[in-house]
């Protein structure tokens, strides 16, 4: 895309995210909805759509959507209606999908996006509903033929669908990601993208700046990365801006991003897309909710991380970006707490160290924070060696690795390699005596106005130190004895 | 002593094996006997499980001899064959499903089987119970056993026709719109449709799933009572089925009908009522007043809005509810399919018969954007005013009365080219399913046939249909079991069979 033609048009972008709900059963079948098992190991007879059976709607995967939809600050719905989505495809074997329609469980929500500039933004839910999801065709290696997975068929999903409030690939990302925290916080998702746990279909239109109306969309299906929403909906603007630009229409059609070729294709069109015949299904009753279940779900929520950031900011005094950092997850958020319950006096220490060295070794080894590789309490001592002077904090470091190759504590390893600060005035002193003694030029050249030469005196004291002394007594002892 | 078992009722034979008068074998081998005697003539079985039946027979006297088993202990019984049947092939009177075997029993054959019922066979019926003359069945029409040039009604035709010919003393059926009470006339037997909700669908092939109920075919309301009281109750399988207790149908049978409020449905005695059919009818109300009911006349405008409303509804919920059968999992499939959407077309087109096919059609229509509004939502306000009529009407009355079908049995093939006129033949059993209430028929006495058919038809029977509030079972069997203690038009039973 070029930067003249961007500017002239604005993108419009709405999102239909899929989140599955963790339940341990599906939705409407005590069959486990566990990732990985044989293919169809996982199908019971309500699931393969056999003659006579009826679905049974889990209540669980109930209380979920209502606690996204409480969340989002979104209306529960008292009463909710089940659909079928006619359809024909060998995953979805009833020949429908139970899904709702006209009065979906959760509507009219919303969750702030924070943008570059720091401002936030405000995008708007429309619905969520409550879904089964179809099984798989698989067509590799089976030898020519199509084979079906059903163990997928009737596992719970929310679809939730946003209004077009997005103005940029980066907006929609903001916003994926938001939704993808949020119900991980919820524990509602285990937010899992490369298992299809979470994937988002993406509304993209583009019309000209300052023009209310809104432009032809394509819907670009079942994206499953971050990075891969970004490139599609970055690719879909630009091809829609040249279509137009270079005379054509866009057309409302269905498209799907290949993540190899880094490109959008056409799946199909308008005029070839299903009519679904929605109706509501005679085989679930409406689902009636009342006000004492709706409370009792919103008596469960958790802090959320909004809500949880501010508090990391007024609680710690920490920035709006390291507080949103450290709220992006549940885990991270509570792990740095339980460093600082544990070293209380140095919030900001404990920030700087769970975003930095923790963080990085972390990702080297791709583990997470809940790994228990480095347990909060081991954090916790650490900072207060450094916090206490019992070690630098540059020494800090080199001790941090340690611990993070082989799990003992840090007292034990300041122990071993003997890294204790020397805090002991007169072994300061002596050491400095003995640079002084042996420099004699240097200290003429400082004492003849060379103030740069301090930096000399530090370094050549540390050096004799091993690193151990104290960087604060070594300065105001070295400045009391270098002018003589 | 062998021959003369099948003039046993259901209750009497419940209660003579219990008393040890005969053995569930020796009952069992007898009916296998008519069974088998009876096929060619009548085709009430798809399938006949002698051997299962036998060893059930066994182990149900085993049972009785210990003191043990329940309410229907070695009681011989029937499936219509869409409810499955674990082991024992499906077919839903369908190619569709000619090679089915379901892994699992329905609901009601479970509950049937737990109070000690035993399945001779699986019963013939209309396909995917669609028809009123058992006609579109794969396996070939029902004969009458009035008359084998006659229909038994449908869809439930196999099992009204193997319970009025005395092959088992009771079977299952369903109604959707009619398919128990208007067979059960035809065939002159006791029928029930409960309240929709108050038997599991679990298990029962789905036709049209807002309407559809299980119930009984008996040769009396007695039997009826009993046979019903082990099957209905609430099932956590079936999120329709409803939690309210069944109660002792057997032991509300007495109670008196003095002073029981009785409707004629006014809008049921039509032009398209027949006449002798009529007469039938008033005498039956002369009766239930000579017992102390109070009789009057009750209007319900909106009912003949049902036939046209039940013929979106039902057909809409068929389209879905048969979107499954496209050769993938069960079922049949076609030879050699090139591709998917030859694998559907084929297996489908060849599976299906034309009245699945027309009522697939219709509800794909319905359903389909721009005519959802005109016909689907507009069907369903028309159900909401006839819910309402009844409901102002039990306001009014206890039951409601009126007739079952329009005519007794016609001729087969009498009515195939014509689809509406089959459809007809639903025109006063609709409104019950539309509504959701229980609702019966019995029989009320004999007709020389339809106006329209040869003198030749000889006695076919008719019946009054009793329609009650919802879970007013107890109170339609009463009224049904009342008028039998004086009537005994339910007694009897066609020459050939006797």
């Amino acid at each position: 895309m070029t930067g003249a033609s961007a500017s002239t048009w604005e993108t419009v972008i709405g999102l239909e995210i899929h989140a599955q709900l963790a339940t341990r059963s599906k939705i409407f079948s005590g069959a486990s909805t566990a990732y990985g098992a044989p293919p169809n190991a996982q199908a019971s007879l309500i699931d393969l759509g056999f003659p006579g059976v009826l679905p049974v709607l889990n209540g669980e995967a109930v209380r979920m959507a209502v606690c996204f939809g409480l969340a989002i600050g979104a209306r529960i719905a008292r009463q909710s209606v089940f659909a079928r989505k006619n359809y024909f495809y060998p995953d979805l074997p009833k020949g429908y999908q139970i899904s709702q329609y006209e009065l979906p469980v959760v509507a009219q929500g919303a969750l702030d996006i924070v943008l570059d500039d720091g401002s936030t933004k405000r995008i708007g839910i429309t619905r969520a509903h409550l879904e089964e999801d179809a099984g798989k065709s698989l067509h590799e290696g089976l030898g020519g033929v199509t084979g079906v997975d059903l163990n997928r068929a009737g596992t719970p999903l929310i679809e939730i669908v946003s209004e077009p409030d997005m103005r940029s690939a980066k907006e929609a990302v903001a916003y994926m990601k938001k939704v993808h925290t949020l119900v991980r916080y919820l524990e509602i998702c285990d937010g899992n993208m490369q298992e299809g746990s979470f994937r988002c279909d993406a509304n993209v239109s583009v019309r000209p700046q300052g023009s209310a109306k809104l432009g032809t969309r394509a819907e670009i299906k079942n994206i499953n990365s971050f990075r891969f929403v970004e490139k599609a909906i970055l690719y879909e603007t630009a091809r829609q801006i040249e279509l137009i630009e270079s005379g054509g229409k866009v057309v409302q059609e269905t498209r799907l991003y290949d993540p190899d070729k880094g490109e959008t294709r056409s799946m199909r069109t308008k005029e070839e897309a299903n009519d679904y015949r929605y109706f509501p299904d005679p085989d679930l009753l409406p689902l009636v909710l009342d006000e004492a279940f709706i409370e009792a779900v919103r008596a469960t929520l958790p802090e959320l991380p909004d809500e949880k950031a501010a508090r990391f900011s007024s609680q710690y005094g920490l920035s709006a970006y390291d507080a949103g950092v450290l709220t992006a997850s549940r885990e991270l958020a509570g792990y740095y707490e339980e460093v600082v319950r544990a070293a209380p006096r140095e919030p900001k220490l404990a920030a700087n160290w769970v975003m930095g060295e923790l963080a990085a070794a972390l990702n080297k080894e791709n583990l997470d924070v809940g790994s228990g590789k480095m347990p909060a309490v081991r954090l916790a001592e650490l900072l207060t060696r450094i916090a206490d002077q019992t070690i630098s904090g540059k020494l800090a470091k080199e001790v941090f690795e340690a611990m993070w190759a082989s799990g003992e504590s840090a007292d034990a390893i300041i122990e071993s390699k003997g890294l204790k600060q020397i805090t002991d005035t007169g072994a300061i002193e002596r050491a400095i005596e003995e640079v002084m003694a042996r420099n004699p030029g240097q200290l003429a050249d400082y004492r003849a106005g060379k103030d740069k030469l301090f930096g000399f005196f530090v370094g050549q004291v540390m050096k004799a130190t091993q690193g151990k002394a104290n960087p604060a007594q070594l300065n105001e002892l070295l400045k009391k004895k270098l002018p003589g | 002593m062998s021959e003369l078992i099948h003039r046993n009722s259901l209750t009497q034979l419940a209660a003579g094996l219990r008393a040890k008068t005969f053995s569930s074998v020796e009952v069992v081998r007898a009916y296998l006997a008519r069974i088998e005697a009876s096929q060619p003539a009548l085709n009430a079985f798809v399938s006949v499980t002698a051997d299962q039946a036998l060893a059930a027979a066994a182990a149900a006297d085993r049972d009785l001899a210990a003191g043990r088993g329940g309410a229907l202990a070695g009681v011989p019984i029937g499936h219509k064959d869409l409810f499955c049947t674990a082991g024992v092939r499906t077919t839903c009177g369908s190619r569709m499903l000619d090679n089915f075997v379901s892994p699992y029993d329905a609901t009601v054959v479970a509950k049937l089987k737990a109070a000690g019922a035993i399945t001779l066979g699986k019963l013939n019926m209309d396909e995917f119970a669609m028809g009123s003359s058992n006609e579109t069945s794969y396996y070939g029409p029902v004969r009458n056993p009035w008359n084998p040039d006659f229909v038994p009604g449908g869809s439930s035709g196999g099992s009204a026709a193997a319970v009025a010919a005395r092959l088992v003393p009771g079977a299952t059926a369903t109604d959707t719109g009619g398919s128990i009470r208007q067979p059960a006339a035809l065939c002159g037997i006791t029928g029930i449709k409960p309240t929709y909700g108050r038997v599991s669908r679990y298990g029962m092939v789905a036709f049209a799933s807002s309407l559809d109920q299980g119930g009984v075919l008996t040769t009396s309301a007695q039997d009826a009572a009993l046979m019903l009281r082990e099957m209905a109750g609430f099932d956590p399988n079936d999120s329709t089925s409803v939690d309210t207790p069944v109660p002792d149908y057997v032991a509300g049978l007495d109670a008196p009908l003095a002073g029981v409020k009785v409707g004629l449905i006014k809008e049921f005695v039509d032009e398209g009522l027949d006449r002798e059919n009529e007469l039938r009818i008033r005498e039956a109300l002369e009766v239930l007043e000579r017992m102390g009911a109070r009789l009057r006349e009750v209007s319900l405008p909106n009912l003949p809005l049902s036939v046209p409303a039940y013929y979106v509804v039902a057909p809409a919920e068929c389209s879905s509810n048969l979107a499954r059968y496209d050769g993938v999992r069960f079922g049949h499939r076609c030879k050699d399919p090139r591709d998917l959407q030859d694998l559907y077309r084929r297996s489908r087109g060849e599976g299906f018969g034309a009245e699945v096919k027309r009522r697939i059609m219709t509800g794909t229509y319905v359903l389909s954007a721009g005519y959802y509004d005109a016909y689907y939502l507009k069907a369903q306000r028309v159900r909401q005013l006839i819910t309402a009529d009844f409901k102002r009407a039990f306001g009014e009355v206890d039951v409601l009365v009126g007739p079952t079908s329009p005519t007794a049995a016609f001729r087969i093939g009498a009515k195939t080219a014509d689809p509406i006129t089959m459809y007809l033949n639903d025109i006063y059993t609709i409104g019950a399913n539309l509504a959701g209430l229980p609702a019966l028929s019995v029989p009320c006495g004999f007709v020389g046939g339809p106006a329209s058919a040869e003198v030749s038809a000889g006695r076919l029977p008719v019946g009054l249909q009793i329609v009650g509030p919802h879970f007013a079972e107890a109170r339609i069997l009463n009224v049904a079991h009342r008028y039998q203690l004086e009537t005994d038009w339910h007694r009897q039973s066609p020459e050939r069979f006797a």
